[in-house]
């Protein structure tokens, strides 16, 4: 059996390939072929299936491999698989481009993690998005996000995983924007379409920064595949004295700019919560596996590259990110809205954890994030889908009889975000406050950033156990206030507005089906339900017990030393933390039994607290607010920082947009109009002459000025064919241009 | 002037012209010169009729003649295989396939527009010519002084046929394999993408059932 | 005859067909006068082949020029599509009337 876990080039190439191209060839088909189809799905779930499969078979490779102690870096370049995208010998030095799949500790996880959470999406839309207008082209976009993950994980350059997060952002785009496509569905067609676009500038923004730092490092090391660039970078810090240029810090800062667009870092975090807009299984694919690990594994790859400096700014953002969202999310109302902040917050975790030099703590939390998020948004949906498309948590109550299959897989993935020990999230959000802790402890290196993010973070810690056990007594315990829908609704209208779609525009994803007659929640029958059974695949990654053992294996899979070739390894040991790059030192024992009893206590605190308050004391939230006053409705109007963007930045682009729209119209346009005026005026004295002198010769004369006259008129039609006389124009212009100068 | 005198002078100045060219064309370099006067000819002054002509009908036929035209300045350039596929595609395939249009979209017999007509042609006709003057005073061309590569069998002894040696060039690992490949794609894409547009709308047909048709 | 009687023709051809382009008002007439310019083109690959400074016997400006060829075909074939679908959607083929592009 061992044998079959050996490293293969010959076969694991090929399978990998297969798994980049089966998305790839699945879409291809389904767009196709999609009324052609008796269900538009099959063919994808299936091929997603496979995916999984393989994926997961290639992460055990890669677990067995690690655990005996080898290297494992392949690089598919290195058996001649690569493609050659341009290439120029004739430059110096020579310009080639040339993409190959790399296959090591890091991306073979994140590659298990993208099938399996990608495959759950699918299977789950299945159930939940049975009915749409839209369907087939659903699963045909879901399909090619998920190429596009894939290919990001699996390519060995960085222009490569740049083309891949591009068509990444375009799908977000396209699967966030679904419901716009539907005007008979006012509120989601506008929600839809607002939201959708302003992912997609938003995102724009951190994508011109990493645009830029990718260049910086061309433009230095010639190199663009990950391991060349590492080896570079090390000798460039080697050549400059142990010190990194300053120019790297510049080019590492642009690069982090891509993570804060894509992993919604502040101040560019404002597209996440919006992007709940789409379908709730594009919400649980952005959030856990996709788009958002994006960014985070850009800096898993990049980490070497990152001067300290860098790092600062990365563990400072992270950890007042983590802080920030989780304050938002507290005060949330709408379910998707409290996990789209939770995971805002999260993220920040994983970033302030490679911020603080432990890259693997940012790395493993990332994995076991995609799970439990994955599970926590495919849960909200299975709520949303059950309360037919209500989405505010205080129209819910009491469902935990009513949906007892999500309400456990909830309950287990909240746990385990909130940290509770022996469920997933306990493991990974301990490494990183042990990062905390091992920072602290080595404070030449890391000054007050350290300091910082040790007290942001625990306590982001402790609101996001606290907001997330509320989200849970609230929508599943206490009694179900959905039948007060009437008055109650006019009621919140009245005092702050209902979250989320108006519950009484019927969602996008229901067309009469009778089953959904009553008004009751429901839940389908487990075994004909592929809603829950995504569901549980996703739970079981989070359970006690199941978490250890891929605690283990992925600890042994992702440490410091495994996740760089070794001679990179070593070199990066001066910007980890002492404790973390040596688990037998001093330090480390000491800032593991530290990270141990501060992850225990502000897990059971924010638990706690939050029992307290809404399943003891329930009139007590309200006072509390109301006594908050200010401080609360800036949390719940977001800090207003989207008002503040609008201000800033939005109402100047269009009032510059406005001001060019006057030049054109009164200067631009005045002097097309003065043209036409003074060869009207030519008009009018040709005619006159044309009368005077009436015969052959003048004849002539007049059908030469009509011919000015119409080539004149002809800068004014408007329409394509003066383009083209204006391109054909310019041509010969330029043309004599080249030829005079 | 009237219709008809135009008419009438713009088909004596073209066949005037047509005789001026051939006489100098064999006068000035024998029976090729001659050869690729008449093609010259009916390139251009198929063009030129295109151009010229109110009626689409007359415009597309007149295009056939430079089609044919074009092939023949093929042949002369010792393209034999050019000169069959410009026949084959240009003359039978896309031709028919304008007159298709032609034939399905309604007679639409514009008045003649001529100063706009002659205004495109002088300033046209002057930048290009004036351009193709100055780069011909400056430029220099890199010519080889090379005859014919000699009678079609000869050609065909040393070099194997032009058709023969395409074929292996298109099918060649080393040569142009992959874009071969790429234009069928392309073209088969192209075939697709012209049926899905042009196709008429199930909308259009049965208003009530307009349901899930994009 | 010479390269430059060639190169002329071709450069006249040109010409004509970006007259054609320019100044006709019916969608077709752009289409025949793109197909000249294509085909002006193609006079130069082939011309350039046979007394540019290649070998005897050389074939790339020729691949070219079927290249060039297959491209028209498939050019042809959308752009009548899409001049079938603008009268579909005008009720007209006059490039004029179509200018939705300008809203």
């Amino acid at each position: 059996m061992l044998g079959l876990l050996e490293f293969d080039p010959s076969i694991d190439f090929k399978l990998l390939l297969a798994v980049l191209l089966i998305p790839l060839i699945g879409y291809v088909l389904q767009i196709f072929l999609r009324d052609k189809l008796p269900r538009g799905d099959w063919i994808l779930t299936g091929g997603m299936g496979i995916v999984a499969l393989i994926t997961v078979f290639l992460a055990a490779k890669a677990i067995a491999a690690t655990t005996a102690g080898e290297e494992f870096f392949h690089a598919s370049s290195d058996v001649g698989m690569q493609f050659g995208w341009f290439y120029s010998d004739l430059e110096t030095p020579a310009v080639n481009v040339i993409a190959g799949i790399l296959y090591d500790p890091l991306g073979a996880i994140m590659l298990a993690v993208v099938g399996v959470v990608s495959f759950c999406v699918h299977l789950f839309s299945q159930g939940y998005m049975r009915g749409d207008k839209r369907y087939a082209i659903f699963f045909a976009n879901l399909s090619l996000f998920t190429f596009a993950m894939l290919g990001l994980v699996l390519s060995d350059n960085i222009l490569f995983l740049f083309i891949f997060w591009e068509i990444m952002g375009l799908m977000s785009y396209l699967l966030i924007g679904h419901f716009g496509h539907d005007p008979s569905q006012p509120f989601f067609h506008r929600w839809a379409t607002w939201a959708s676009k302003k992912a997609f500038l938003t995102t724009r923004v951190g994508d011109c920064c990493l645009f830029i730092g990718i260049f910086m490092f061309w433009d230095q090391f010639q190199t663009l595949s990950f391991t060349g660039l590492w080896e570079a970078g090390r000798a460039a810090v080697e050549a400059n004295g142990g010190e990194f240029p300053a120019w790297m810090t510049t080019a590492g800062l642009f690069v982090f700019g891509g993570t804060v667009g894509k992993s919604a870092q502040f101040p560019l975090h404002i597209w996440l919560p919006d992007a709940m807009a789409g379908p709730t299984p594009v919400s649980a694919m952005i959030h856990a596996a996709t788009m958002v690990a994006a960014g985070v594994f850009l800096l898993g790859r990049m980490f070497p590259l990152l001067s300290p400096e860098v790092l600062t700014v990365v563990a400072l953002t992270g950890s007042f990110t983590a802080l920030f969202a989780a304050t938002i999310g507290m005060t949330a109302f709408d379910l998707k809205a409290v996990l789209a902040w939770s995971t805002v917050s999260q993220l920040g975790f994983m970033v302030a954890a490679v911020g603080l030099g432990h890259v693997t703590a940012g790395m493993y939390h990332m994995v076991t994030h995609a799970f439990f998020k994955g599970c926590l948004f495919l849960a909200a949906g299975s709520v949303i889908h059950g309360c037919h498309h209500v989405q505010d948590m205080r129209l819910m109550g009491g469902l935990r009889r009513k949906l007892p299959v999500t309400y456990i897989c909830m309950l287990v993935c909240t746990l385990a975000i909130a940290g509770f020990p022996l469920f997933s999230g306990f493991y990974s959000k301990d490494q990183i406050l042990l990062a905390g802790w091992a920072s602290v402890g080595d404070i030449d290196h890391f000054g007050g950033t350290a300091l910082f993010a040790l007290i942001a973070l625990p306590v982001a810690a402790m609101m996001t156990a606290f907001y997330m056990l509320r989200l849970i007594f609230i929508t599943f315990h206490g009694e179900y206030r959905g039948n007060m829908q009437e008055h109650m609704y006019s009621e919140m209208i009245a005092s702050e507005g209902v979250e989320g779609p108006d519950p009484n525009e019927h969602g996008p994803g229901e067309h009469g089906d009778d089953s959904h007659a009553t008004h009751e929640p429901h839940e389908d029958p487990f075994r004909k339900n592929s809603m829950t059974q995504a569901l549980v695949i996703l739970a079981v990654m989070a359970v006690p017990g199941v978490a250890w053992v891929v605690h283990t294996w992925v600890g042994g899979l992702i440490s410091i030393h495994t996740l760089y070739p070794s001679g990179i390894a070593d070199w990066i040991g001066a910007k980890v933390p002492e404790g973390i790059f040596d688990p037998d030192s001093h330090m480390a024992h000491v800032a593991h039994g530290r990270a141990l009893y501060l992850s225990l206590f502000v897990a059971c605190t924010g638990i706690l607290g939050a029992f307290y308050l809404y399943v003891m004391r329930r009139d007590l939230p309200a006072k509390i607010t109301a006594g908050l006053g200010i401080l609360y409705t800036t949390c719940r109007r977001r800090y207003y920082i989207d008002e503040i963007a609008t201000a800033c930045v939005i109402n100047p682009c269009v009032k510059l947009a406005v001001i060019l729209k006057w030049i054109d119209e009164k200067i631009v346009d005045g002097l097309v109009l003065l043209v036409g005026r003074v060869n009207k005026l030519a008009g009018f004295l040709s005619a006159w002459f044309d009368r005077m002198f009436v015969d052959g010769a003048v004849n002539a004369v007049a059908h030469v000025s009509q011919a000015f006259g119409a080539a004149f008129r002809l800068l004014q039609t408007g329409r394509i064919q003066q383009y083209a006389t204006f391109a054909v124009g310019g041509g010969l212009l330029t043309a004599a241009w080249l030829i005079l100068s | 002037m009237d219709q008809k005198a135009l008419q009438r002078a713009f088909y004596g100045a073209l066949a005037v012209l047509t005789l001026f060219a051939f006489g100098a064309g064999l006068v000035k370099a024998g029976g090729e010169g001659a050869a690729f006067a008449l093609f010259a000819v009916m390139t251009l002054g198929g063009g030129l009729v295109c151009v010229w002509e109110r009626s689409i009908v007359r415009s597309a036929f007149a295009l056939m003649s430079t089609f044919s035209g074009v092939a023949g300045v093929f042949v002369l350039l010792e393209s034999d295989f050019l000169a069959m596929a410009q026949i084959l595609i240009y003359v039978g395939g896309i031709l028919a396939l304008i007159l298709f249009a032609v034939m399905l979209t309604p007679p639409d017999m514009e008045e003649r527009r001529l100063p706009r007509v002659l205004a495109a042609l002088v300033a046209v006709g002057a930048g290009v010519s004036w351009i193709g003057w100055q780069v011909a005073q400056t430029a220099e061309w890199l010519v080889t002084s090379r005859p014919l590569d000699g009678t079609a069998a000869e050609v065909a002894g040393t070099f194997g046929a032009n058709a023969d040696r395409i074929g292996v060039a298109f099918l060649a690992p080393d040569q142009y394999v992959v874009a071969f490949e790429l234009a069928a794609v392309l073209l088969t894409v192209a075939l697709v993408a012209a049926v899905y547009i042009a196709r008429r709308k199930r909308t259009d047909i049965e208003p009530q059932t307009g349901e899930g048709v994009s | 005859m010479g390269l430059g009687a060639y190169v002329a023709v071709s450069a006249a051809l040109f010409g004509l067909g970006i007259v054609t382009i320019i100044s006709r008002r019916n969608i077709i007439y752009i289409l025949m006068g793109i197909e000249m310019i294509l085909n002006a083109a193609n006079i130069n690959f082939v011309a350039f082949n046979r007394f540019g400074l290649t070998e005897a016997g050389s074939l790339e400006g020729k691949m070219f020029a079927v290249f060039t060829i297959i491209l028209a075909a498939a050019e042809a074939a959308v752009a009548l599509a899409i001049v079938l679908n603008v009268f579909h959607l005008f009720d007209s083929i006059k490039p004029s009337e179509a200018d939705l592009l300008r809203e």
